[in-house]
């Protein structure tokens, strides 16, 4: 039996999804882009394209559900189909869009550069634990304009696993989609095997920024996967009451499927988010906080009501440092998520706010992930019968270890961690230098890195990727990319 | 103190923003001058609620639901203050907004809200604000502040091109110019051109009054 978290009744669902369907027709979605407007107003929506607003009548959006598929995969470099969006399957990747770093033993961040990415790419690269890589490092050694692209361009040369993405810019989004292209052969190999997912983040409460709603509507063109990430922050930006959020993000949610399936019916899209249980003492968005866990597990559950695809920012943490609270929060938000069955978790390596990145916490967080996985495979039936036979056989002199019976199940049964994780008798780890987690993070960060193996892309792709980055760096002031 | 500014002073003080405005009409009906009321109820409460804040007992609701019971109280009152030709002392007049091509309101908004309460004149011009806006409101309302809010690393360009307005304009001596938002920073206030950068609400009081001198 699969363990599970419920947080929600049918009935509340079904209430949920009720009040998220009134409120896309009273008050409406704020849509800032015209190319939107104009569709969502040739299909029946009631549009204001004045006051940029569109009433969206239920069965509109009731159907742009149905018209979206329930599960697609991800390729990897190799062309393997290695995530799997639908069903209760999970899987992890590390939290995107860092603007600061924290190098190990530091208590002040800072602004990363390429250097920091590229050892970022072939850290993640060697982490089993991650399905998917992100674009987590915004690198601040190139201009603001390229910082979108510039980081999938570096993942695109260090690694063949899947990306979660998102563009900051309407114009940079076909730039993102060259490169990705560059890697697949075709626009129509990519839509076949998409690589990558785009983050698209609708503003609460209810509106679509222009940004946001170009990137929906050209992933939906290409059918280049997009996920939704919806952001209601209690008491802030929506309601303070935690189903109250849940109601404004279906809101959001399904005006972002509305527009999407409009554009392409049947193109992939996710049902995702980053809402925070806003913190009334400090004005920070919380994402280690267990009420914006606990909104987390209860969209979800309302996407998975509708048959879609899920996804949350859970396993980071608020903490500036990688310490007790930095464990605590990224541990209980990567258990949560599993147990909900989410199918991407987007969290790992992330401190303050989902802005800071560490490389120590992500092979930390990758231990966490590991027992995550296998909290999610639950207590399995191995054998009939269950005990009876092994203890009979083993009888009262108790010694199981000289069994092939152990031999052959700790390996099935056991998550076996890293040296990150101590286990050892107390004179053991004094031995080995009384290491705190942090700083055998540290060492583990250097194994990993330094075992790292090129991508043996074929010549062409790379020439490919470069041209495509130089011309548009050029255009953005930059005459040469940073030394990689 | 009169009753009536006593019950005005409990009002704002628990954020009650209908009988503020109500008691705020009835001191004026009862003849109180309106400096009168803003100097020994409206601004001895907000002292207090910013006090009660500092010692753990307010949380940001109560200091919003405060400041709204204090500005319709304002409200009652400034047409009366005009009527008298009497002015409000000020700590001063801040012009702030989030700049053009960012819709993020809520840390700006908070800001707005922390001056106003600390006794700022406050012109707060919403989100997506062109730098032409900020320039015309600081040559408008004669502001020496000015605050620049922006959430994404995409916009903050957008704080650079408010200094360069102001300049252009030959305002940017009159004004302090303070930057706040996630991807800001001392240096990129530096970089910029600009006065000061605030973390959050609070430490933009605190900013801003160090600025000016107060």
């Amino acid at each position: 039996m699969r363990p599970k978290v419920e947080f929600l009744s049918r009935e509340t669902i079904e209430r949920i999804l009720s009040e998220a369907y009134d409120l896309l027709d009273d008050p409406g979605v704020r849509v800032h882009s015209e190319r939107a407007l104009r569709l969502l107003a040739d299909h029946g929506a009631d549009v204001d394209l004045a006051a940029q607003v569109a009433h969206i009548p239920a069965d509109l959006a009731q159907r742009a559900v149905e018209t979206a598929p329930s599960s697609f995969h991800l390729y990897d470099g190799a062309g393997q189909p290695v995530v799997h969006y639908g069903g209760d399957d999970i899987q992890f990747d590390p939290g995107s869009a860092a603007i600061e770093i924290l190098d190990h033993g530091a208590t002040q961040s800072r602004e990363p550069v390429t250097a920091d990415c590229v050892r970022f790419l072939q850290l993640a690269d060697g982490l089993d634990a991650l399905d998917a890589v992100a674009t987590s490092i915004v690198c601040a050694d190139v201009p603001q304009e390229m910082a979108d692209w510039y980081r999938l361009y570096l993942v695109l040369l260090y690694t063949g696993k899947p990306v979660v993405t998102g563009a900051f810019a309407v114009e940079t989004w076909s730039v993102m989609k060259d490169l990705l292209v560059a890697v697949t052969g075709s626009e129509e190999a990519l839509a076949a095997q998409p690589r990558a997912v785009f983050d698209v983040c609708p503003s609460p409460p209810l509106l679509w920024s222009e940004i946001t709603c170009e990137n929906l509507m050209d992933c939906a063109q290409y059918r280049v996967p997009a996920e939704l990430v919806s952001m209601p922050l209690t008491g802030a930006t929506g309601p303070a009451t935690l189903l109250g959020a849940v109601v404004q993000h279906a809101a959001e949610c399904l005006s972002g499927v509305t527009i999407h399936q409009l554009v392409n019916p049947g193109a992939p899209i996710v049902w995702g988010g980053s809402p925070a249980a806003f913190d009334m003492r400090a004005g920070t968005t919380p994402m280690g906080a267990i009420e914006t866990m606990m909104i987390d597990c209860s969209y979800a559950e309302v996407g998975k009501h509708l048959g879609l695809p899920t996804h949350a920012y859970l396993g980071m943490s608020d903490a500036k440092i990688v310490d007790a609270q930095c464990g605590f929060e990224s541990g209980i938000g990567a258990i949560l998520a599993a147990l909900a069955g989410i199918n991407m978790i987007s969290g790992p390596g992330m401190l303050d706010f989902e802005s800071c990145f560490s490389l120590e916490k992500l092979v930390i967080d990758a231990e966490i992930v590991g027992m995550a996985k296998r909290i999610a495979t639950g207590m399995v039936e191995r054998e009939t019968p269950l005990g009876l036979e092994i203890i009979r056989q083993v009888g009262h002199a108790g010694n199981f270890l000289a069994t092939s019976h152990t031999r052959h199940w700790f390996r099935e049964e056991l998550f076996i961690p890293s040296p990150v994780v101590d286990r050892d008798f107390r004179r053991g780890w004094e031995a080995k230098g009384s290491l705190t987690t942090t700083e055998r993070a540290h060492r583990r960060v250097a194994e990993i890195v330094a075992a790292y193996e090129p991508l043996n892309l074929p010549d062409e792709v790379v020439s490919e990727l470069e041209a495509i980055a130089q011309r548009v760096a050029q255009s953005a002031g930059l005459d040469h990319l940073p030394e990689r | 103190m009169s009753d009536i500014l006593n019950q005005l002073h409990t009002a704002v003080v628990a954020g009650e923003t209908d009988p503020a405005r109500e008691l705020a009409e009835q001191a004026l009906r009862a003849s109180i001058a309106p400096l009168t009321a803003i100097d020994e109820a409206l601004n001895p409460a907000m002292e207090i609620v910013g006090g009660k804040y500092e010692t753990g007992e307010y949380f940001i609701p109560d200091l919003v639901m405060a400041a709204e019971a204090m500005k319709a109280a304002m409200q009652v009152f400034e047409p009366a203050l005009m009527a008298r030709q009497e002015e409000r002392q000020v700590l001063g007049t801040v012009v702030i907004g989030t700049v053009e091509g960012d819709i993020h309101e809520i840390g700006k908004s908070l800001v707005a809200t922390m001056l106003s309460a600390a006794g700022f004149q406050v012109h707060d011009l919403g989100v997506d604000v062109p730098a032409s806006r900020f320039v015309e409101q600081v040559r408008e309302t004669g502001a020496n502040v000015v605050g620049l809010s922006a959430l994404l690393t995409t916009t903050m360009l957008g704080q650079e091109a408010v200094v360069e307005a102001l300049q252009e304009a030959g305002l940017r001596d009159q004004v302090k110019v303070v930057i706040g938002g996630a991807p800001a920073g001392p240096e990129w206030a530096e970089t910029i051109g600009a006065d000061g950068y605030a973390e959050n609400a609070n430490e933009a009081v605190g900013v801003v009054k160090q600025l000016l001198g107060i």
